[in-house]
């Protein structure tokens, strides 16, 4: 019998808009390990293990000054780079690394505050955060891309959604409920950015349009906050005080960095990870309680649904028609709101769907708690639908 | 650093292996590397992507093809570009087979499949790649 990890703590900071405090992320990340130690009923001894992304104190030898930092001595030692599908990168790391018994806890830590300005830092040279690195020597972007206007991610996600509507036809009021039915989460989500604020149809379909087809209600709040798991051993697992929720299943693909590079617009990547994570965890579609699945726009989660195989490749319209995506629907989505409702606090909001499902997994989901909660299908999306990940989590 | 025009807008940052296809673009004429095993391959790089050898060729290619899908650019999210919206970002099957990025002024009324021709727009001696309607 090979050992299995689980997820049995977690800490998450509530986004918001601006952060009140500026810190450093290795001083983030310590408080955020303090409060999902806390969470677990660990100690900090335990901890053989780290992953996080990029650090901005350490461009370079990141998990050393994480370890550091920290105070830790690990075993297990990873920054992972795969855009918004980052944290489910580590999360799945952080598994196979405990099945293998190179290390047995590991933190996954995602802050998303603001630094302390730098006195020395020169306003002219901060990096142009819409070419997402794009403008480096030597890269195809900057050559081709930037200078065409193809710059963050929107015009790359609404060339996805052109060609879903040249091929299958796109029905805008079928992507609005996507995020109506999120935003209705999130009222029963205190954490969320929009809790408190409903919408409806009309109102996604009459906010602007930032790249045809694609409009202001249907893509990401960005923000600020922070979110961590701790992954460890099924058998330590077991000594936590709440329901552990095992890493059963996963995958990952990639293609292409570019939109220009994807093979085919409406074939997501998240195909074959989600056909090994099903098919490492044993596990149906029809088993999943809860879909957590990254949503950046709601073009991403109708071409995930399908990628997936939830339905047939062109169905996924009738697909959401259908269904009721609320908590107490159906077929519920994204019950934190989803990164369009809970907000997109950095590496957070990708962690944000793991958080939530280890919450419903473990009984913990407030007034949007799911009856049953027993398998979630989560997913990782980065760049331009290049990055795609799938986890299966399931309860003890 | 991407090198910007007098009037804000980014330009291509050419590289030496890039070099020939952007000379030949300030001429109007479309070239592209050719691997003799597996043909055309687009954006310029050492080596073939599919057979990672390195005798392939610049050769012209047919200016040709058709819109694989676009993106109306309306916010200008690059302030670079913000006096030019709206302007249209198009993804084009060229008949010779690579997938190329470039853009049509304005909003034209374009669809997935509509047939295009590549051109070049001079800004500060810099090609810019675009692309123009012809008849189906």
């Amino acid at each position: 019998m090979p050992r299995s990890a689980a997820i049995v703590g977690l800490a998450e900071w509530k986004p918001q808009r601006v952060w009140p405090e500026r810190m450093f992320a290795l001083d983030a990340m310590a408080a955020l390990a303090a409060e999902t130690l806390a969470d677990a009923g660990f100690e900090k001894g335990e901890i053989d293990g780290i992953v996080t992304g990029q650090v901005p104190e350490s461009p370079i030898f990141a998990p050393s000054a994480v370890a550091e930092h920290l105070g830790l001595a690990t075993c297990f030692n990873e920054v992972v780079d795969l855009g918004g599908a980052s944290p489910a990168g580590m999360i799945w790391r952080a598994a196979a690394a405990i099945e293998v018994g190179v290390c047995e806890s590991v933190l996954v830590l995602c802050p998303a505050v603001p630094q302390p300005s730098d006195p020395d830092r020169d306003p002219r040279k901060l990096p142009n955060m819409i070419y997402y690195g794009g403008d480096a020597w030597g890269s195809a972007q900057a050559q081709f891309e930037i200078p065409a206007g193809l710059v963050a991610a929107a015009p790359s996600y609404a060339m996805a959604a052109q060609r879903y509507r040249a091929q299958y036809g796109l029905n805008e009021e079928i992507l609005a409920k996507i995020s109506v039915h999120q935003r209705e989460n999130a009222q029963a989500n205190p954490n969320a950015i929009f809790h408190g604020k409903r919408i409806t149809v009309e109102d996604v379909l009459a906010s602007r349009y930032v790249a045809d087809p694609i409009k202001l209600l249907e893509i990401v709040m960005p923000c600020t906050g922070g979110a961590a798991v701790l992954v460890t051993s099924a058998e330590r697992a077991k000594r936590s005080p709440h329901r552990p929720a095992l890493v059963t299943g996963f995958g990952e693909y990639l293609t292409h960095k570019s939109i220009s590079g994807m093979p085919d617009l409406l074939s997501s990547p998240i195909g074959p990870a989600a056909e090994r994570a099903f098919r490492m965890a044993g596990a149906t579609r029809e088993a999943v309680d809860l879909a957590s699945i990254y949503d950046s726009f709601t073009i991403t989660v109708l071409l995930a649904i399908e990628g997936a195989g939830f339905c047939p490749k062109g169905q996924g319209q009738d697909f959401i028609r259908e269904r009721d995506l609320r908590h107490g629907g159906d077929w519920p989505l994204n019950t934190h709101g989803g990164q369009l409702s809970f907000g997109q606090p950095g590496l957070a909001g990708g962690l944000s769907h793991f958080v939530e499902a280890v919450r419903q997994i473990q009984g913990r989901a407030g007034d949007r708690q799911l009856a049953r909660c027993d398998l979630a299908f989560c997913n990782g999306s980065g760049g331009m639908l290049s990055e795609q990940i799938a986890v299966i989590l399931e309860g003890a | 650093m991407q090198p910007h025009a007098e009037n804000g807008r980014p330009l291509p940052l050419i590289t030496e292996i890039s070099r020939p296809f952007f000379d030949a673009a300030r001429e109007q004429k479309l070239v592209m590397q050719r691997c003799p095993r597996d043909g055309f391959f687009f954006y310029p790089r050492a080596r073939c992507p599919h057979c990672l050898q390195a005798d392939w060729a610049w050769q012209e290619a047919q200016p040709t093809g058709a819109i694989h899908s676009f993106s109306v650019e309306r916010m200008g999210q690059d302030p670079g570009q913000r006096g030019r919206v709206p302007f249209t970002i198009v993804l084009v099957d060229l008949d010779d087979g690579p997938r190329m990025i470039g853009n049509m002024e304005g909003e034209p009324d374009v669809r997935v499949g509509q047939r295009v021709e590549v051109t070049f727009e001079l800004l500060d001696g810099a090609p810019l790649t675009c692309f123009r309607q012809i008849a189906d």
